[in-house]
């Protein structure tokens, strides 16, 4: 019996794909995720490519997670530093991102090209939830698509504190996305 | 290519609310560097850094006003590590005290982690040769080269409790391939106990104790007991620190320390690391957008 609910869900689940197109999710788990927060003294960045990220072709819904402690410093103490001091992320594991793609339906998923697309939602890091906005570009190849896009935060709304934010690490931190769907 | 496959159901995707897997978190920072402060602590040095290192003790404070209370005099090991793996790094130094060199490995077994997958401890081996290159004061004996080595096998046992405290336990096994009399042992052992207490996000309060199972007849040979502070300072960590030990070998400090606390036979001293990044890690490798 329960080989049979298993099958029927499977036949279930084979025919649902071919009625909805649109209902495609995309998915990666390497997309990557850097950011800077260089000041003139001292060059701070990372590089995350662990990215787990999917989102829905039809309505733009879209998601974002990392660990915290997968960004990758050229500086080993600085990373310790980062998770230890200031981004707490023992306490704080993940950062994710929940929203929509606004202009989704611009993008044309079937036609090679490249997209502008805008992302509305909320960021949640540090423990702290914030609205944030980014713009960026949605490539297409192949029905392979590519988002790219960059965004500014300020590390004191996500109540990132620490001695040196202002002078050796900036205070608004330029994050770069980049993930690449299947 | 699993993930890939375009999926659907009858009622709106919603993934907004899709469960999150837990995470499994490998502990970091149960120490802020590799040393406690003479002997090795649980942590490694990151893979494709080589690590400076000055130690540097002072005299003793018994020595009195006449040698500035010990200021005067100095024994230092200056030291290159390097991380070959994120789990495996190896050594080398050169000591005053004696003229010893000494080189080591250390490698990372088990990993404290915390979240999906639990474990409680973390594990490394650490493994240390010294030469001690002082010329002989007498010309009774003349030694093999073999008889100037010594080696250290420790276990090193970790555990972070929370950001605030971290304890390590250190079983070590100590071979000296020449001792002074015929009735001495050559093989020794000690186990070492060590501390971090967390006292602001920069400064550390670390403590080293090492208790000798069996030990060498001279009297005068005590205990090493350190007590110092670990601090941070964005590019390294710098740790000052009391001790009664003189040198900074395994050799020296666990089982040839001479200064007794009560007696006021402390050393100030301090440990200094400048790190080096050698092979920048993949990510950096191809730098997109940094």
């Amino acid at each position: 019996m329960k080989q049979m609910t298993k099958i029927a869900a499977m036949v279930l689940f084979m025919m649902s794909t071919q009625y909805s197109q649109a209902q495609k999710v995309y998915a990666t788990k390497t997309g990557q995720i850097a950011f800077n927060a260089s000041s003139p003294i001292e060059k701070i960045a990372a590089i995350n490519n662990q990215t787990d990220s999917k989102f829905v072709g039809e309505n733009g819904q879209v998601v974002f997670a990392v660990l915290i402690k997968g960004f990758k410093f050229e500086n080993q103490l600085m990373e310790d530093h980062f998770n230890e001091n200031y981004m707490e992320s023992t306490k704080f594991p993940k950062g994710d991102f929940k929203g929509y793609i606004t202009n989704i339906k611009e993008v044309n998923f079937s036609k090679d090209g490249s997209y502008p697309v805008t992302l509305d939602g909320n960021l949640t890091l540090h423990g702290v939830t914030n609205k944030v906005a980014a713009t960026g570009t949605m490539k297409v190849a192949g029905g392979a698509p590519e988002m790219e896009g960059t965004f500014k935060i300020k590390l004191k709304d996500y109540k990132v504190e620490g001695l040196y934010i202002g002078e050796k690490i900036a205070p608004e931190v330029a994050i770069t996305v980049k993930c690449k769907y299947q | 290519m699993v993930v890939a496959a375009p999926f659907s159901t009858q009622a709106q995707i919603d993934l907004f609310a899709e469960k999150e897997e837990e995470v499994t978190d490998i502990v970091t920072a149960t120490f802020k560097t590799t040393r406690v402060v003479n002997g090795h602590s649980i942590e490694n040095v990151g893979k494709g850094i080589l690590d400076f290192r000055i130690l540097h003790r002072f005299g003793q404070f018994s020595d009195g006003a006449y040698n500035l209370f010990g200021l005067d005099q100095a024994s230092i090991r200056l030291g290159l590590d390097y991380g070959i793996t994120k789990n495996w790094m190896v050594g080398i130094g050169r000591s005053t005290f004696e003229k010893q060199y000494d080189a080591f490995t250390k490698v990372r077994i088990l990993s404290q982690t915390t979240g999906g997958r639990q474990f409680p401890l973390s594990l490394s081996y650490a493994a240390t040769v010294i030469y001690k290159s002082v010329k002989n004061p007498t010309t009774t004996y003349v030694p093999y080269q073999s008889d100037r080595l010594s080696y250290a096998h420790q276990l090193i046992i970790a555990r972070k409790f929370g950001d605030y405290f971290s304890f390590q336990v250190t079983p070590t096994y100590f071979h000296y391939n020449l001792v002074q009399t015929q009735s001495t042992p050559n093989d020794f052992m000690s186990v070492g106990l060590a501390s971090r207490i967390r006292i602001s996000k920069r400064v550390n309060l670390t403590g080293e104790y090492y208790y000798r199972v069996n030990k060498l007849p001279n009297p005068d040979y005590k205990d090493a007991l350190s007590i110092g502070f670990d601090i941070e300072t964005g590019g390294h960590v710098f740790q000052l620190h009391m001790t009664n030990s003189t040198g900074m070998t395994e050799r020296t400090f666990i089982h040839e320390t001479t200064g007794e606390w009560g007696k006021g036979n402390i050393r100030f001293g301090f440990n200094v690391s400048r790190v080096f990044t050698i092979i920048k890690p993949k990510e950096f490798r191809n730098p997109a957008g940094l």
